[in-house]
């Protein structure tokens, strides 16, 4: 008989904690094979069209940086949020309310045209989310009540409010009656990085600048320190004079700042109006890009762009060999579990034990 | 294994070359041990000698890599606790693991495997406390009980299960000397029953006075078996650590009564913070430049609390209930403490004094990016880790930090050395006031003593020290005044001239605080 044990390791193990993601994206392609198959179909086509043929031409690669920038904006954000031990879990609401409060201009005011429009949107997208985010923050600090219920419970609030809005008072009266805003005016446009050759906006850049500069912050400046001090220990964090209450807000209000980007940005970018189905749940992809990248913001830039490709993929396998589009979320999910499986590999080391034969004894 | 029936009849427990290894340590090396019947037999080592590493073997929850354990002759594999205690094993822990919100009854019912009503269970704790001389209340909350209380509930609960092996694991040093010697008369008493003690301490001259064999392990092998009784203190205390220890010394200096006080604490109380912590009572004490004061009390009557309190981890409402070098700091946080020139060393290493994760030189800016922030912290809020780092090695060379790597995480580095560490981060500072809470709680002899002597030293160059331990030998070696801390309440500092074990003691254990007020000590405000 053997039997699987865990040792924990004296050091957590920097092999593992590089190698990690990688097991991970491995055992979810196997996994992956194995639910393709069991789909009936074969598993390489839907692989290729699935990793290797978005990435085939400019355009698609546009697409992809359009399907990351929110991903990466958010995940960012969420780093923070987690590292320090806070729970975010409703960046999708955040996300929401941050795209609607930056529609506000546009959408009530579309007289008003100047090129300071859109910098306002953003940064009413931007306090939107911080807003929102700064709900769950407060109900923690005041009340000591659990953030992932409350933030998550404020994803369907958000959801239905801007439901609400979109066919009722903001809907555009010359849109036949589909849920919708008017379309933006040019000034409320967020422009495309290079249009000759697709799509991409300056989303993606902000996602590059947000994830260089709280990179910085997390691993040069005092401020991340506490962060990180906080997080892993607070009794610690709390010797060192550090507020935990002054942390839960901060972490908080820049998750929530980003993702309210990442929200008006998608809409004033991506899509060009406020619609009802303006997320196909980037807040929740977040979460699985933010522990793939180890939680490290630059590594949350390669897994936002890994988790794009598996949008896209999804609906170029969809098109092509005629994969369900709830394939793609059974497949991030696998993605996430086994993100967090390998995880352990960090702390602990695996070791088979032989069972001795002998059998306790009796007095 | 073979098994050969009979061997020596008054044998209980052999064993014989067991071997527990931890990654890269082996934490018990090829141990020889044995136990006979009716015997009360010390097992000593320093911390991380491989004591606990060895009874944990013995009673089931870790499982030896090598060797054998005989039980009566018997060769056994001990796979669990409930297995220990089927062969007559029992264990009473140094953490209690009991549940402050149940009573005594209940939380003996619960260890025990059959599904007898409590009412019965109570009554044969009643009847077992009082023949042992334990007196015991079965319906008391545990929270409402003196730690002395709760190990008499553990030990009870141990007799229960009428083991022929009784395992005691450093079983004193929550107890007042008062409380001690009541369980040495109930050890006593079980001798003669004909049961076994394994009797894990370091406490020498305990161990000479109730031992009648010892076995001392060092660095995880067994060093050598004595008669405690024809060893002297030193000589054992020589086996243990492998060398002799240097001895600290303190000079009695005079005039520090005309002194300035450096830190004050006016009429300080504090609500529990939780049903079952303590509250503290009307706290007031003086620590002068230049004097080391020592706090003693049993564990938690307290200490804890007023810690949090000093520190500024928790406020005050009134800023003039603390103050530091003159100045008032009640409503300052930790931060602003340290500004003032406050240091401050926590009981708890892993978690409280450092980030278990983070390297040491992470851990130095952790109590020091405030009052270091200029050479600490760069603009913009950059931390300058070259600086940091500097710092931090200085520190492990002034201290001797011994750790594998050149800035290790903290959770890396042994007890003794963190422990060195974190005093060192705080010494770097020259701090006109410091505040330590168990400055050498589990760590070795050598460490211990480097660290008594720096803060005395400390000291003696014009700082404030106030070293709160449950260290009695620790606290005179080091301190000029002792005061006592019981249930919240402090008792007036007793020159170091005029205090003794037993006056101590009585305070320990709840005699009147203050009653050695008349000494003429420097106590009222200058």
């Amino acid at each position: 008989m053997m039997r699987v044990e865990l040792v924990k390791r004296p050091q957590h193990s920097a092999l593992f904690s590089a190698l990690s993601p990688f097991i991970a994206l491995g055992l979810t392609l196997v996994a992956g094979a194995i639910m393709f198959s069991l789909l009936g179909k074969n598993p390489l086509e839907t692989f290729y069209y699935y990793f290797i043929d978005p990435l085939r031409e400019m355009w698609s690669l546009h697409e992809l940086a359009i399907k990351a920038a929110p991903l990466i904006l958010i995940a960012v954000g969420l780093s923070v949020c987690y590292l320090s031990n806070n729970w975010n879990i409703g960046a999708e609401g955040q996300f929401i309310i941050g795209a609607v409060a930056g529609s506000i201009l546009p959408v009530l005011f579309p007289q008003f045209q100047s090129w300071i429009v859109l910098p306002l949107m953003l940064l009413m997208g931007m306090a939107g989310g911080a807003a929102y985010a700064a709900i769950p923050a407060f109900l923690k600090v005041r009340f000591n009540t659990n953030e992932i219920l409350t933030s998550l419970m404020l994803v369907y609030v958000a959801q239905l409010f801007n439901d609400w809005l979109v066919r009722g008072i903001w809907r555009n009266p010359q849109g036949m009656s589909f849920p919708g805003t008017a379309p933006f005016h040019e000034y409320a446009i967020l422009p495309e990085i290079w249009p000759a050759a697709g799509r991409a906006n300056w989303g993606f850049v902000f996602a590059l600048v947000a994830a260089v500069a709280v990179w910085f912050m997390l691993s040069k400046m005092l401020r991340g320190f506490e962060v990180k001090v906080l997080g892993q220990s607070p009794r610690a964090g709390r010797f060192a004079g550090f507020s935990a209450p002054r942390m839960v807000f901060f972490a908080f209000l820049v998750s929530g700042a980003l993702a309210g980007l990442a929200g008006i940005s998608e809409v004033s970018g991506a899509i060009g109006h406020l619609n009802e189905k303006l997320s196909i749940g980037y807040g929740f992809t977040a979460i699985i890009v933010a522990f793939l990248g180890r939680l490290n913001p630059l590594g949350i830039v390669a897994a936002g762009l890994i988790l794009a490709l598996t949008y896209l993929g999804g609906e170029a396998a969809s098109i092509s060999v005629g994969l369900s589009d709830k394939v793609v979320r059974a497949f991030q999910g696998m993605l996430l579990f086994f993100v967090l499986g390998c995880d352990t590999l960090i702390h602990y080391k695996i070791r088979l034990v032989g069972t001795p034969l002998a059998k306790p004894a009796e007095a | 294994m073979s098994a050969q029936n009979g061997g020596d009849a008054a044998l209980l427990l052999e064993v014989r070359g067991l071997t527990k290894i931890f990654g890269a340590l082996k934490a018990c090396d090829n141990v020889d041990l044995t136990v006979r019947r009716g015997e009360i037999h010390s097992l000593l080592g320093e911390n991380g000698a491989g004591k606990s590493t060895l009874v944990k073997m013995l009673f089931g929850s870790l499982e030896p890599n090598a060797g054998e354990i005989r039980w009566q002759g018997q060769p056994v594999r001990i796979g669990s606790p409930s297995a220990a205690r089927k062969l007559g094993i029992g264990m009473v822990f140094q953490h209690f693991s009991l549940f402050d919100a149940l009573t005594a009854a209940e939380n003996i019912a619960l260890s025990l495997d059959s599904d007898a009503p409590i009412s019965t269970i109570a009554a044969k704790a009643q009847a077992l406390s009082h023949s042992y001389g334990l007196p015991l209340d079965p319906f008391a909350l545990v929270g409402d009980l003196s730690v002395g209380e709760r190990q008499r509930i553990e030990i009870i609960r141990c007799l229960l299960q009428t083991p022929r092996l009784i395992i005691l694991d450093e079983p004193t040093s929550v107890l007042t000397p008062q409380e001690a010697d009541k369980l040495f008369e109930t050890l006593d008493r079980l001798r003669a029953e004909g049961k076994s003690i394994l009797y894990i301490s370091h406490r020498l001259e305990e161990v000479k006075r109730m031992c009648d064999a010892a076995t001392v392990l060092r660095h995880g092998k067994v060093v050598g078996h004595c008669d405690p009784r024809k060893e002297t203190a030193s000589s054992l205390a020589r086996m243990m650590v492998g060398n002799e220890v240097q001895a600290v010394v303190r000079q009695p200096v005079a005039g520090i009564d005309k002194a300035p006080a450096l830190l004050e604490v006016r009429n300080l109380s504090r609500p529990p913070a939780t049903p079952f912590s303590i509250p503290l009572r009307g706290i007031s004490l003086n620590v002068r430049a230049g004097e080391v004061i020592g706090i003693a009390g049993v564990a938690g009557n307290g200490q804890g609390e007023f810690f949090e309190a000093v520190s500024g981890e928790v406020m005050q409402a009134d800023a003039g209930t603390v103050r530091i070098r003159g100045k008032d700091a009640g409503r300052l946080n930790i931060s602003g403490r340290r500004l003032l020139g406050a240091a401050f060393v926590p009981e708890e290493r892993l978690g409280h004094g450092a980030a278990p994760r983070m390297r040491l030189s992470e851990n130095l800016l952790l109590s020091r990016y405030a009052t270091d922030r200029k050479a600490f912290v760069g603009a913009g809020g950059v931390v300058r880790m070259g600086a940091v780092d500097t710092a931090a090695q200085r520190i492990v060379q002034t201290m001797d930090v011994r750790k594998s790597a050149r800035d290790p995480e903290a959770a890396a580095l042994s007890g003794g050395n963190l422990q060195k560490f974190i005093i060192g981060r705080e010494l770097d500072r020259k701090p006109a006031v410091m505040v330590v809470n168990q400055p050498t709680w589990g760590v070795d002899a050598g460490a211990a003593a480097k660290i008594r002597q720096a803060l005395i030293e400390l000291a003696r160059s014009g700082s404030a020290v106030l070293v709160i331990s449950q260290d009695l030998d620790e606290l005179f070696e080091i301190s000029d005044a002792i005061a006592v801390m019981h249930d919240g309440e402090l008792s007036k500092p007793l020159p170091i001239a005029e205090a003794t074990f037993e006056k101590i003691g009585l305070l320990m254990g709840g005699a009147e605080p203050g009653h050695a007020a008349a000494t003429g000590h420097a106590m009222e405000t200058a």
